[in-house]
């Protein structure tokens, strides 16, 4: 918790964060390759073109899901909200359309491109958190509730 | 075989921990963050700098090695350029993790959490990841 913030979780997120760079590490120092999701989940169903084979970009992605389960063993269940079909599939649409269009996401130009100053994904990463405050911002202006 | 697919498993394990942990596979967690001028939640804030901080060293030790690990080579992004598909590509994709909370890692992992939802934002991602493929992406 933080001061003025009730809901931070500033240590866990540290924690998490750095496993997640651990894991883009593994990934570069290992195979020598991005840890960018969008791209490697594009590669593992065959909507992407790459140097990556499949089974090695399947392993990637079956990867996130066990590592979240392992987690949420240890932990005895992890909390989470989800917003309705209807915004799911909309939001997941144009995620999937942004993403490809952009060369990347959150993973790959955020935590990967950034910490190597790629100017490319500094940019991407400007972008997308600013569109993802002005969209959260106008819906809540709008009244437009989508958590339960 | 599992040389190939050894290092992708570890990596996408050790992420989908890390998302997880940090609290990343709640929605209503990264809608906080992104709720900027409202209730806003800093924890994402934590969580980019822990990882941005472990891979800029990362980046420091690939610099110093000839090849990967496990690899024959290195196989990494070289543009620069700020093309425009990047630039609207990006703010597309921000506005659709705005109206979930959800990018593609969270919604992968979050599939040992809440199934069901997790998986109809799956599926419109890959049908999405589809589309930009038809449109010449």
């Amino acid at each position: 918790m933080l001061p003025g913030y009730p809901d931070a979780a500033p240590l866990a997120g540290l924690a998490g964060g750095a496993l997640i760079g651990l894991a883009a590490a593994v990934m570069l120092l290992g195979a020598g390759r991005i840890a960018g999701v969008s791209g490697v989940l594009a590669r593992a169903v065959g909507l992407a073109d790459g140097s990556m084979t499949r089974p090695a970009a399947w392993a990637f992605v079956l990867g996130l899901p066990l590592g979240a389960l392992i987690v949420m063993l240890l932990r005895g269940g992890l909390e989470a909200q989800f917003a309705g079909p209807v915004p799911l599939v909309i939001a997941g649409l144009i995620v999937g359309v942004g993403t490809r269009i952009g060369s990347g996401c959150t993973s790959g130009h955020g935590v990967c491109g950034v910490s190597r100053l790629s100017q490319r994904s500094i940019v991407a990463t400007v972008t997308f958190m600013a569109a993802g405050i002005a969209t959260v911002t106008a819906m809540n202006a709008l009244g437009w509730e989508i958590l339960p | 075989m599992i040389r190939a697919t050894g290092v992708p498993l570890a990596s996408g394990t050790l992420f989908g921990g890390g998302l997880a942990l940090g609290g990343m596979t709640d929605p209503a967690r990264v809608r906080g963050f992104l709720d900027l001028f409202g209730a806003w939640d800093p924890t994402l804030a934590f969580v980019m700098g822990g990882a941005v901080l472990v891979m800029a060293l990362a980046w420091q030790v690939q610099r110093r090695m000839q090849v990967p690990l496990f690899a024959e080579g290195f196989s990494l992004p070289e543009r620069s350029d700020l093309s425009p598909a990047l630039i609207s590509g990006a703010a597309l994709f921000g506005v659709g993790w705005g109206i979930a909370g959800l990018c593609p890692g969270p919604g992968l992992a979050a599939l040992v959490i809440e199934p069901a939802s997790a998986a109809i934002f799956v599926i419109a991602m890959l049908a999405g990841m589809g589309i930009a493929r038809l449109i010449g992406k």
